[in-house]
Protein backbone atom coordinates (compact mmCIF):
# COMPACT_ATOMS: atom_id res chain seq x y z
CA UNK A 1 0.00 0.00 0.00
CA UNK A 2 1.22 3.24 -0.73
CA UNK A 3 2.59 5.96 2.55
CA UNK A 4 0.57 8.77 2.24
CA UNK A 5 2.57 11.64 3.28
CA UNK A 6 0.03 12.88 5.32
CA UNK A 7 -0.03 9.90 7.20
CA UNK A 8 -3.35 9.49 8.33
CA UNK A 9 -2.39 7.13 11.21
CA UNK A 10 -2.75 7.33 15.16
CA UNK A 11 0.68 7.64 16.70
CA UNK A 12 2.51 4.98 16.60
CA UNK A 13 3.45 5.68 20.67
CA UNK A 14 -0.19 5.47 21.56
CA UNK A 15 -0.88 2.65 19.25
CA UNK A 16 2.07 0.66 21.03
CA UNK A 17 0.61 2.07 24.39
CA UNK A 18 -2.94 0.24 24.15
CA UNK A 19 -1.50 -2.95 22.11
CA UNK A 20 1.04 -3.24 25.39
CA UNK A 21 -2.20 -3.08 28.03
CA UNK A 22 -4.62 -5.24 25.99
CA UNK A 23 -2.16 -8.26 25.67
CA UNK A 24 -0.79 -10.30 28.59
CA UNK A 25 2.96 -9.40 29.59
CA UNK A 26 5.69 -10.38 28.01
CA UNK A 27 4.18 -11.01 24.76
CA UNK A 28 5.80 -9.30 21.57
CA UNK A 29 4.00 -7.78 19.23
CA UNK A 30 6.09 -7.61 15.11
CA UNK A 31 6.27 -3.79 13.80
CA UNK A 32 3.99 -5.79 11.01
CA UNK A 33 1.87 -6.61 13.41
CA UNK A 34 1.66 -3.16 14.75
CA UNK A 35 1.74 -0.98 11.67
CA UNK A 36 -1.42 -3.18 10.59
CA UNK A 37 -3.04 -2.71 13.48
CA UNK A 38 -2.62 1.18 13.15
CA UNK A 39 -3.86 1.14 10.01
CA UNK A 40 -7.10 -1.15 11.18
CA UNK A 41 -7.37 1.95 13.54
CA UNK A 42 -8.12 4.63 11.06
CA UNK A 43 -10.62 2.44 8.83
CA UNK A 44 -11.76 2.07 12.05
CA UNK A 45 -12.36 5.54 12.97
CA UNK A 46 -13.41 6.10 8.89
CA UNK A 47 -16.13 3.50 9.29
CA UNK A 48 -17.59 4.37 12.26
CA UNK A 49 -17.67 8.08 10.85
CA UNK A 50 -19.54 7.14 7.68
CA UNK A 51 -21.69 5.16 9.77
CA UNK A 52 -22.41 7.92 12.22
CA UNK A 53 -22.82 10.16 9.86
CA UNK A 54 -25.41 8.19 7.67
CA UNK A 55 -27.35 8.71 11.16
CA UNK A 56 -26.93 12.34 11.34
CA UNK A 57 -27.85 12.75 7.72
CA UNK A 58 -31.50 10.48 8.58
CA UNK A 59 -32.05 12.97 11.63
CA UNK A 60 -31.20 15.65 8.96
CA UNK A 61 -28.46 17.34 10.98
CA UNK A 62 -25.15 18.47 9.46
CA UNK A 63 -23.57 17.92 13.43
CA UNK A 64 -22.11 14.52 14.31
CA UNK A 65 -22.94 13.84 17.89
CA UNK A 66 -22.69 11.82 20.65
CA UNK A 67 -25.88 9.73 19.60
CA UNK A 68 -25.10 9.55 16.33
CA UNK A 69 -21.53 7.45 17.17
CA UNK A 70 -23.32 5.20 19.86
CA UNK A 71 -25.74 4.17 17.27
CA UNK A 72 -22.96 3.77 14.51
CA UNK A 73 -21.10 1.20 17.23
CA UNK A 74 -24.34 -0.81 17.57
CA UNK A 75 -24.60 -0.76 13.71
CA UNK A 76 -21.08 -2.52 13.56
CA UNK A 77 -21.79 -4.96 16.14
CA UNK A 78 -19.59 -3.30 18.53
CA UNK A 79 -21.74 -3.29 21.60
CA UNK A 80 -19.38 -4.68 24.01
CA UNK A 81 -18.48 -1.04 23.85
CA UNK A 82 -21.24 0.83 24.66
CA UNK A 83 -20.95 0.63 28.36
CA UNK A 84 -17.64 1.68 29.10
CA UNK A 85 -18.14 4.62 26.34
CA UNK A 86 -21.10 5.72 28.12
CA UNK A 87 -19.16 5.63 31.52
CA UNK A 88 -16.16 7.34 29.79
CA UNK A 89 -18.23 10.22 27.71
CA UNK A 90 -19.86 10.94 31.47
CA UNK A 91 -16.14 11.51 32.95
CA UNK A 92 -15.28 13.21 30.04
CA UNK A 93 -18.32 15.70 30.36
CA UNK A 94 -17.88 16.29 33.80
CA UNK A 95 -14.68 17.69 33.12
CA UNK A 96 -15.16 19.59 30.23
CA UNK A 97 -17.71 20.75 32.82
CA UNK A 98 -14.86 21.95 35.82
CA UNK A 99 -12.75 23.40 32.46
CA UNK A 100 -15.23 25.58 31.62
CA UNK A 101 -16.23 26.97 34.79
CA UNK A 102 -12.58 27.20 35.64
CA UNK A 103 -12.03 29.61 32.57
CA UNK A 104 -15.85 31.36 33.79
CA UNK A 105 -13.83 32.02 36.96
CA UNK A 106 -11.15 33.34 34.90
CA UNK A 107 -13.11 35.46 32.62
CA UNK A 108 -15.06 37.11 35.95
CA UNK A 109 -11.57 37.59 37.45
CA UNK A 110 -10.46 39.48 34.27
CA UNK A 111 -13.87 41.51 34.54
CA UNK A 112 -12.97 42.66 37.79
CA UNK A 113 -9.21 43.35 37.38
CA UNK A 114 -10.96 45.37 34.35
CA UNK A 115 -13.03 47.55 36.46
CA UNK A 116 -10.56 48.68 38.90
CA UNK A 117 -7.83 51.15 38.17
CA UNK A 118 -4.23 50.03 38.49
CA UNK A 119 -0.94 50.82 36.98
CA UNK A 120 -1.39 51.70 33.26
CA UNK A 121 2.33 49.81 32.70
CA UNK A 122 1.38 46.31 34.95
CA UNK A 123 -2.16 46.74 33.30
CA UNK A 124 -0.94 46.14 29.81
CA UNK A 125 1.23 43.42 30.98
CA UNK A 126 -1.66 41.43 32.10
CA UNK A 127 -3.17 42.25 29.54
CA UNK A 128 -0.84 40.70 27.19
CA UNK A 129 -0.77 37.46 29.26
CA UNK A 130 -4.25 37.27 28.93
CA UNK A 131 -4.66 37.86 25.72
CA UNK A 132 -2.42 34.69 25.18
CA UNK A 133 -4.19 33.14 27.73
CA UNK A 134 -7.69 34.00 25.54
CA UNK A 135 -6.29 31.89 22.46
CA UNK A 136 -5.75 28.59 24.32
CA UNK A 137 -9.21 29.28 25.84
CA UNK A 138 -10.73 30.13 22.37
CA UNK A 139 -12.25 26.83 22.14
CA UNK A 140 -13.93 26.98 25.25
CA UNK A 141 -15.08 29.93 25.12
CA UNK A 142 -16.54 29.37 21.91
CA UNK A 143 -18.67 26.67 23.34
CA UNK A 144 -19.82 28.91 26.24
CA UNK A 145 -21.21 31.09 24.11
CA UNK A 146 -23.56 27.91 22.77
CA UNK A 147 -24.13 27.47 25.94
CA UNK A 148 -25.77 30.53 26.82
CA UNK A 149 -27.81 31.01 24.15
CA UNK B 1 -7.15 13.14 19.60
CA UNK B 2 -6.15 15.37 17.24
CA UNK B 3 -5.24 13.15 14.33
CA UNK B 4 -8.58 11.40 14.78
CA UNK B 5 -10.35 14.65 13.88
CA UNK B 6 -8.10 14.69 11.03
CA UNK B 7 -9.45 11.39 9.76
CA UNK B 8 -13.02 11.92 10.44
CA UNK B 9 -12.51 15.17 8.75
CA UNK B 10 -11.35 13.18 5.84
CA UNK B 11 -14.90 11.37 5.20
CA UNK B 12 -16.65 13.04 2.84
CA UNK B 13 -20.36 14.20 3.70
CA UNK B 14 -19.03 14.87 6.91
CA UNK B 15 -19.46 18.83 7.89
CA UNK B 16 -19.00 19.45 11.41
CA UNK B 17 -18.50 16.92 14.37
CA UNK B 18 -19.39 17.53 17.51
CA UNK B 19 -17.14 17.33 20.70
CA UNK B 20 -18.30 15.23 22.44
CA UNK B 21 -19.00 12.72 19.43
CA UNK B 22 -14.97 13.52 18.94
CA UNK B 23 -14.62 11.69 22.27
CA UNK B 24 -16.12 9.06 21.93
CA UNK B 25 -14.75 7.64 18.63
CA UNK B 26 -11.66 8.54 19.79
CA UNK B 27 -12.41 6.44 23.09
CA UNK B 28 -14.11 3.35 20.67
CA UNK B 29 -10.97 3.54 18.46
CA UNK B 30 -8.63 2.39 21.99
CA UNK B 31 -11.51 -0.03 23.08
CA UNK B 32 -11.48 -1.71 19.10
CA UNK B 33 -7.28 -1.77 19.28
CA UNK B 34 -7.23 -3.68 22.60
CA UNK B 35 -10.29 -5.47 21.17
CA UNK B 36 -8.72 -6.30 18.10
CA UNK B 37 -5.10 -7.07 19.71
CA UNK B 38 -6.30 -9.45 22.28
CA UNK B 39 -9.14 -11.41 20.04
CA UNK B 40 -6.11 -12.30 17.57
CA UNK B 41 -3.67 -13.35 19.88
CA UNK B 42 -6.57 -15.53 21.51
CA UNK B 43 -7.09 -17.24 18.60
CA UNK B 44 -3.78 -17.44 16.35
CA UNK B 45 -0.82 -19.45 16.64
CA UNK B 46 1.05 -16.41 18.34
CA UNK B 47 0.36 -17.84 21.98
CA UNK B 48 3.25 -20.56 21.43
CA UNK B 49 5.74 -18.02 20.16
CA UNK B 50 4.59 -15.52 22.43
CA UNK B 51 4.10 -13.09 19.72
CA UNK B 52 1.63 -11.64 18.12
CA UNK B 53 2.30 -11.59 14.14
CA UNK B 54 0.45 -10.04 11.05
CA UNK B 55 -1.16 -13.49 10.34
CA UNK B 56 -2.78 -13.49 13.19
CA UNK B 57 -4.33 -10.46 12.56
CA UNK B 58 -5.08 -11.22 9.30
CA UNK B 59 -6.77 -14.75 10.29
CA UNK B 60 -8.92 -12.83 13.33
CA UNK B 61 -10.35 -10.33 9.88
CA UNK B 62 -11.05 -13.56 7.64
CA UNK B 63 -12.56 -15.27 10.62
CA UNK B 64 -14.44 -12.98 12.97
CA UNK B 65 -17.69 -11.28 11.86
CA UNK B 66 -17.32 -7.87 13.51
CA UNK B 67 -13.87 -7.67 11.85
CA UNK B 68 -15.09 -8.41 8.42
CA UNK B 69 -14.43 -4.62 7.27
CA UNK B 70 -11.27 -4.94 7.71
CA UNK B 71 -9.67 -8.08 5.52
CA UNK B 72 -9.42 -5.11 2.76
CA UNK B 73 -6.35 -3.88 3.96
CA UNK B 74 -5.19 -6.55 6.39
CA UNK B 75 -5.04 -9.20 3.28
CA UNK B 76 -3.92 -13.07 4.27
CA UNK B 77 -0.39 -13.60 2.70
CA UNK B 78 -0.31 -16.01 0.03
CA UNK B 79 2.78 -17.53 -1.44
CA UNK B 80 3.42 -16.51 -4.80
CA UNK B 81 3.21 -20.02 -6.42
CA UNK B 82 0.08 -20.77 -4.32
CA UNK B 83 -1.65 -17.54 -6.38
CA UNK B 84 -0.33 -18.24 -9.78
CA UNK B 85 -1.89 -21.87 -8.87
CA UNK B 86 -5.34 -20.25 -7.91
CA UNK B 87 -5.51 -18.27 -11.23
CA UNK B 88 -4.56 -21.37 -13.37
CA UNK B 89 -7.55 -22.85 -11.45
CA UNK B 90 -9.64 -20.12 -12.27
CA UNK B 91 -8.89 -20.06 -16.17
CA UNK B 92 -9.12 -23.85 -15.81
CA UNK B 93 -12.85 -23.39 -15.43
CA UNK B 94 -13.83 -20.48 -16.68
CA UNK B 95 -12.34 -22.98 -20.13
CA UNK B 96 -14.94 -25.11 -18.94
Amino acid sequence: MAERPEDLNLPNAVITRIIKEALPEGVNVSKEARRAISQAASVFVLYATSCANSFAMKAKRKTLNAGDVMAAMEEMEFERFLPPLREALEAYKKGQKGKKEASEQKRKDKEKKNGTENDKSREEEDDEEEHMEDELDADNEGEEEDVEN
Amino acid sequence: MSRVKLIMKSSPDVSCINQDALFLTTKATELFVQHLALSSYNKGSGKQKNTLSYSDLADAAEETETFQFLTDILPKKILARDYLKSLEEMEEVDDN
